[in-house]
């Protein structure tokens, strides 16, 4: 996936402010990893490539470790991030039917993040809220119970509706500075 | 160094924390279940309503974050304990409830019962836990104080006599401990049933000036979350344990190995830590004596495989979660290289109590092969869902029926899965199967850390078998051959057979793949994996047989093998609730103003079953896919 602007900059004040942090021991490695994606979101190939340069390990080994764990994600994750469960209890009442609506819905596979990086789509193991089966995560801190795939169409309204709004609020700040500015001017 | 003995410092503690702790008291508080089960189901929210409702009729009272009391089932749940009133466990709670209750009972004197669940003590006034049915079979000795005390006051833990199996442990020979666990045979609860006592044995006999005790909180099992919850609502217990275990076979540090996907589990023991380093029953000279131990948290990056210890290790080492050939035990060589211990977090919770009451205590209860109690977080279609704790040696039966309360709405009970990915399906005619280690393994099913699901007549044992076969094939490190390539070709037999593309013949195979995955692996992720195809394929045979002979799923469950189907004589003209409930419009008004589905479009979701009216129940699940002929001529 490209790089935003001004993303490299931001990997790489990240790496180097983990780096500075850890002990170089290979047994930092996987804290190191945690720390940058929990800064970052996710594991950009670019600080793979500098925290191997780092800690003076092969960059590979730290691919393998990245990819091995379930934890590290190399795709950045969406504006909106949805997490499907797929524990027993989820998986027996449904939780295939509700990951299958989300991606008709996003237009994406389980896994992705939409090039607008509006959304992403997981699937994780148990989040360990059985009762409330089928559960999916909304934005890591929500957890949203009972989802059925009219659910999901109610919570990708919800999430239009959001970005929308922002919109609006982004644009019309975005007038009154214009204003302002242009206010100003004329008091000049 | 202070001259004072550990039992003297101890003391001081103790006085200290009741001080605390009875000051606390005074004041009216409410106990909320905020473990990660409590808060999915609202218990933040719940708190916000409690402070809003608290300020506005100006009283004095403190809300308090505690852990689960293993009823999950009710969450968000809440302990209200008022002073001259018993204290008092609420249900369900909601926006409306939380303000009757702090309305009536603490701005006023109504306890409100008739929206109570129980007491927590003995009363003449209202039931207690006790007294429900499940009471009788339940005997919790790790869970007891989960979700009554605060996890985040070290006080709290002490008050109940928290430490002083350690203080007591301190003014005695390390062998006393050991000794003390071993004659207790306390199994280890990861699910092996190791005796804890060898394996601390095996680490002391190997010598060497540098220990670890490491606690596996590995908990990756889709269907159990015992050790989350303890951890959570009672981190001191497992951290006494731990220090009790280096204590015995002089070890100086240690580690808690937790899944990151436990956020709060890591930062209330976090806490823990640092509260128990400053009290001194953790880090350099613990009470006063010369004894040094210090423990950190790991967060675990999340694969299943690291619940093994081998792999574990290697992941704290920093590399990728693969095991490696036993022996050398990790009890002798271990971490770095070093004698290290990891046991479960239930293993180590029971310690503390095996040294402050003793090993012939701990044996009185449960089975002489497996003394102590079995945790298990029961989910899956059973009305009570949640935590529960019965001696060794209680029957699934009783489990399930007694203190699960049996299947909601009416269901047939079908299969009970027992140890996630590593266990077994046991059917009807196991059910009297008493839970202990060897019982359940003699059946097929292995006690594994503590998951069980039930699962009534909707739920395809097929497909089952696949979910867990796909989740450890998922998860395989991909070391050894057997395991990285037979439970994939395993898979694809059975997602042939639920898709009704399955032959006999590969039946066969796939029983004969499974024999030789088990055979074949180094670690028990593979040798465990065949278990949930091995047990379905013992008890549940026929269904495969219809999957394959029949293209038919007895379950209507495997949704290659269904069809939905609008009954025309069932359906009304004068409701539309099935056309709107569709995520793909596949549902459309035939010209005599009944519905229809289009098959082409349907999705098999299974909304429109579920929406449409129980007056009707119009929509049904054909299995064999096939529509009835006579009435396909009708549609139009």
């Amino acid at each position: 996936m490209q790089l935003l602007e001004g993303e490299r900059e931001l990997i790489l004040s990240t790496v180097e402010e983990v780096l500075q942090n850890s002990s170089r021991n290979r047994e930092d490695l996987i804290p190191s990893l945690q720390r940058v994606q929990s800064k970052l979101g996710y594991l950009p190939a670019l600080a793979m490539e500098k925290l191997a340069e780092g800690l003076d390990i092969p960059a590979v080994d730290i691919y393998g470790i990245a990819t091995f764990y379930n934890q590290f994600r190399l795709n950045p994750p969406g504006k909106y991030q949805v997490k499907v469960c797929m524990g027993t209890a989820c998986y027996m009442k449904g939780g295939e039917i509700t990951l299958e609506s989300f991606e008709r819905r996003m237009e994406i596979e389980e896994g992705e993040t939409s090039p607008d990086r509006l959304y992403s789509l997981e699937r994780v193991a148990c989040v360990g809220c059985c009762t409330l089966a089928p559960v999916v995560v909304v934005n890591d801190d929500h957890i949203e119970g009972y989802v059925t795939p009219t659910r999901v169409d109610g919570i990708m309204l919800e999430f239009e509706e959001a970005d929308q709004k922002e919109e609006e609020t982004e644009k019309e700040t975005e007038e009154e500075t214009k204003k302002t500015a242009a206010e100003g001017g004329k008091n000049k | 160094m202070s001259a004072d003995s550990p039992m003297d410092n101890y003391e001081k503690l103790f006085e200290v924390a009741k001080q605390n702790e009875e000051a606390r008291r005074e004041k009216p508080r409410i106990l909320l279940g905020t473990a990660s089960c409590g808060v999915a189901a609202g218990a933040l929210q719940v708190k916000e309503f409690f402070l809003k409702e608290i300020e506005s009729h100006g009283l004095d009272a403190e809300v308090v974050e505690v852990g689960c009391i293993g009823h999950c089932y009710a969450e968000p749940l809440a302990i209200i304990a008022k002073p001259g009133f018993p204290a008092i466990t609420y249900g369900n709670l909601d926006e409306g409830l939380v303000h009757l209750l702090v309305e009536d009972f603490l701005a006023g004197e109504d306890p409100c019962y008739e929206y109570a669940l129980a007491a927590v003590d003995r009363n003449d006034v209202f039931p207690t836990f006790e007294d429900f049915p499940r009471g009788i079979y339940e005997n919790k000795l790790i869970l007891e104080q989960c979700g009554y005390i605060d996890p985040e006051s070290i006080d709290s833990y002490i008050e109940k006599d928290g430490y002083r199996a350690l203080a007591k442990a301190l003014s005695d020979e390390p062998a006393r401990t050991l000794d003390e666990v071993k004659a207790s045979n306390l199994r280890g609860r990861g699910g092996a049933g190791f005796p804890t006592g060898r394996k601390w044995e095996t680490s002391l006999k190997a010598g060497g000036d540098e220990k670890y005790v490491i606690c596996n909180a590995d908990e990756g099992d889709p269907g159990a979350f015992m050790d989350r919850s303890i951890l959570e609502s009672d981190p001191h217990q497992v951290i006494e344990g731990m220090v009790l275990c280096a204590y015995a076979i002089g070890a100086t540090e240690g580690y808690l190995y937790i899944r990151a996907e436990y956020p709060r589990a890591v930062k209330r023991v976090r806490e823990a830590l640092e509260q128990a380093r400053e009290k001194g029953v953790l880090g350099s000279s613990i009470l006063g004596t010369e004894f040094n131990f210090d423990l950190q948290v790991f967060q675990g990056a999340g694969a299943f495989v690291c619940g093994e210890e081998t792999a574990l290790l290697s992941s704290i080492e920093g590399r990728r979660g693969v095991p490696r050939y036993r022996p050398p035990f990790p009890a002798v060589e271990g971490l770095w290289g070093k004698p290290t211990v990891i046991n479960n977090v239930k293993t180590f919770s029971y310690v503390p109590h095996i040294i402050n009451r003793g090993a012939d205590w701990f044996k009185s209860i449960g089975t002489p092969e497996s003394p102590g109690t079995a945790v298990f977080s029961l989910v899956g279609k059973v009305v009570n869902t949640g935590l529960v704790e019965v001696p060794m040696g209680t029957t699934l039966r009783e489990l399930i029926f007694e203190v699960g309360g049996g299947l909601p709405d009416g269901k047939e009970f079908k299969a009970v899965q027992i140890g996630g990915p590593s266990g077994g399906c046991l059917p009807e005619s196991a059910l009297d199967v008493p839970i202990d280690f060897d019982s359940l393994h003699e059946a097929g099913a292995i006690m594994g850390s503590g998951g069980l699901v039930v699962m009534d007549e909707d739920d395809c044992m097929v497909s089952v078998a696949h979910y867990f076969l796909e989740f450890t094939q998922q998860e395989s490190c991909g070391k050894c051959t057997f395991c990285r390539l037979g439970t994939k070709h395993m898979l694809d037999i059975l997602t042939d057979i639920t898709r009704g593309h399955g032959d006999e013949e590969r039946l066969t195979l796939l029983e004969e793949l499974a024999e030789d995955v088990r055979d074949g692996s180094l670690c028990n992720l593979g040798r465990t994996a065949p278990n949930p195809v091995l047990t379905t394929l013992k008890y549940f045979r026929d269904e495969y047989k219809a999957h394959i002979e029949e293209g038919r799923c007895p379950a209507r469950a495997c949704r290659d093998l269904v069809l939905f189907y609008i009954e025309p004589s069932r359906c009304s003209k004068l409701c539309n609730v099935c056309v709107g409930s569709c995520p793909t419009e596949a549902i459309y008004t035939r010209d005599d103003g009944l519905k229809a589905i289009d098959q082409e479009k349907c999705v098999k979701c299974d909304n429109c079953r579920k929406a449409c009216p129980p007056e009707y129940n119009a929509v049904i699940k054909l299995s064999p896919p096939v529509l009835p002929p006579e009435k396909e001529k009708k549609r139009t």
